[in-house]
């Protein structure tokens, strides 16, 4: 049996049998990965401690033709700061649900590896209320379908953009609208998280906007997935 | 379409419902079941239909029991200022054979998993809210799993129980993360019962 090496971060976790579980990894290098921890509920066991969700890992795995076998899984970063905090949990939820939704299995995907480690460990730092909402452009973006945000959709006049609309891929103007209503200030929010000004959206403090821009993005990813994301609707019922 | 006859086939499909067993092991454990004694099947049949007829959840703490109360529930020796807080029944055995703990019990019935659509109104939270009061419960000890969903679990029962004036306090950090309550020694959840902290609120 062949055998590879890569990185991971658990997206998901399944009870397997007695004491296994299936793991679910989003890796660079081979992409979405299922593989089967044996014995890993038991206390003893080795793997238990570094396939909790939402750990970074270096693994090794034995390759098989459905799942794979983790030999080995060692810590690089469990967020601790991310499992002590209540209102950071969700949102780390949200960025799994929806890595494991996009990522292709067996087929290469730093760049999503890449963004979704760059998230956590931003949210375990020093967070950021838009957070969210700007891992899920930036996700659309790196999906091939970064909304329109410099003009109106529809008629492409670089006119004020007063609506969104999931359907046709972006923001309208006021002859053209339909979807949702936005303030201009989320506008330029989404404007400033797609157009290379990260850190500046990152710096907002939580506002009207900040909640805008990221359930205009949930309402954007959910259309492009074409499902909802349970951990978007269940985590708003934490107090 | 089906390989074998009838009621064989039947057979087949309904252990190959059970969790963990897949197809070959359905049909392993069919023809087992096809070759031994009578008696032996009937045994397994009635201990089967005897579970969903007696045994029914506690109306009070939701572990598994034969009445409407369940053992532990009705063991006036039992001291209800004092609950513990766990996933599944299963887990009251666990926390049971270290003999460290003689409060009751509350089954929530699983973890907050968003992902699973499981938050607050999916598990027991309300139930465990209404027997405050009535019980005189002081302590609420969170003994679910040591793993993300069961931190987050702990988390909110905290912030929500804190302001009630109730006591909150977690099974210490000695469980390896990730493992399962139910797999560990009596000596080690032992230790992680007596070393519980009190939890910020
Ligand atoms: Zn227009
Ligand atoms: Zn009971």
């Amino acid at each position: 049996m062949a055998s590879f090496r890569d990185q991971g971060v658990v997206l998901r976790t399944t009870r397997l049998g007695e004491a296994d579980r299936i793991i679910t990894l989003i890796t660079p290098e081979h992409g979405k990965v299922r593989a089967v921890a044996k014995g890993v509920r038991k206390t003893k066991s080795k793997l238990a401690g570094s396939l909790d969700l939402v750990t970074h890992v270096s693994l090794a795995c034995w390759k098989g033709r459905e799942l794979d076998v983790i030999t080995q899984a060692d810590v690089i970063d469990v967020f601790r700061a991310i499992r002590e905090d209540l209102d950071k949990m969700p949102v780390a939820f949200t960025m799994i649900e929806t890595v494991d939704h996009v990522a292709l299995e067996r087929h290469p995907m730093p760049e999503l590896f890449k963004m979704l480690v760059g998230a956590l460990s931003t949210l375990a730092s020093e967070g950021g209320a838009v957070l969210l909402g700007a891992f899920l452009w930036k996700l659309l973006a790196l999906e091939g379908v970064s909304p329109v945000v410099d003009r109106c959709t529809s008629c492409g006049e670089p006119a004020e953009l007063v609506a969104f609309d999931e359907s046709l891929g972006g923001f309208l103007c006021r002859s053209c609208r339909s979807g949702q209503a936005v303030t201009p200030e989320a506008v330029t929010l989404v404007r400033q998280i797609l157009g290379g000004r990260l850190r500046q959206a990152l710096a907002e403090p939580p506002s009207r906007a900040t909640a805008e821009v990221e359930r205009l993005a949930t309402l954007a990813t959910e259309y492009h997935l074409d499902r909802r994301l349970r951990s978007a609707h269940t985590s708003s019922s934490l107090p | 379409m089906s390989v074998f006859a009838g009621p064989i086939q039947e057979l087949v499909d309904e252990l190959g419902r059970l969790p963990g067993i897949g197809p070959k092991s359905a049909q392993r454990i069919a023809f087992h079941i096809l070759e031994v004694p009578k008696e032996e099947a009937v045994r397994l049949a009635t201990a089967i239909s005897g579970v969903k007829d007696r045994i029914r959840l506690c109306e009070r703490c939701f572990n598994v029991g034969e009445a409407a109360l369940c053992a532990v529930c009705s063991d006036s020796r039992r001291d209800s200022s004092i609950v513990c807080v766990v996933e599944d029944p299963r887990d009251i055995v666990a926390v049971e054979r270290t003999r460290e703990f003689h409060g009751t019990y509350h089954v929530l019935g699983g973890a907050l998993n968003p992902i699973e659509g499981v938050g607050p109104d999916q598990l027991r939270v309300r139930d465990l809210l209404g027997r405050l009061e009535p019980e005189g419960v002081a302590e609420v000890i969170i003994c679910t799993n040591p793993n993300l969903e069961g931190e987050a679990t702990a988390m909110y029962l905290a912030r929500l129980l804190g302001p009630l004036g109730t006591k909150v306090t977690r099974i210490a950090s000695g469980l390896p993360v990730g493992g399962d309550l139910e797999y560990a020694d009596e000596l080690t959840l032992g230790r992680a019962l007596v070393g519980r902290r009190q939890m910020a609120t």
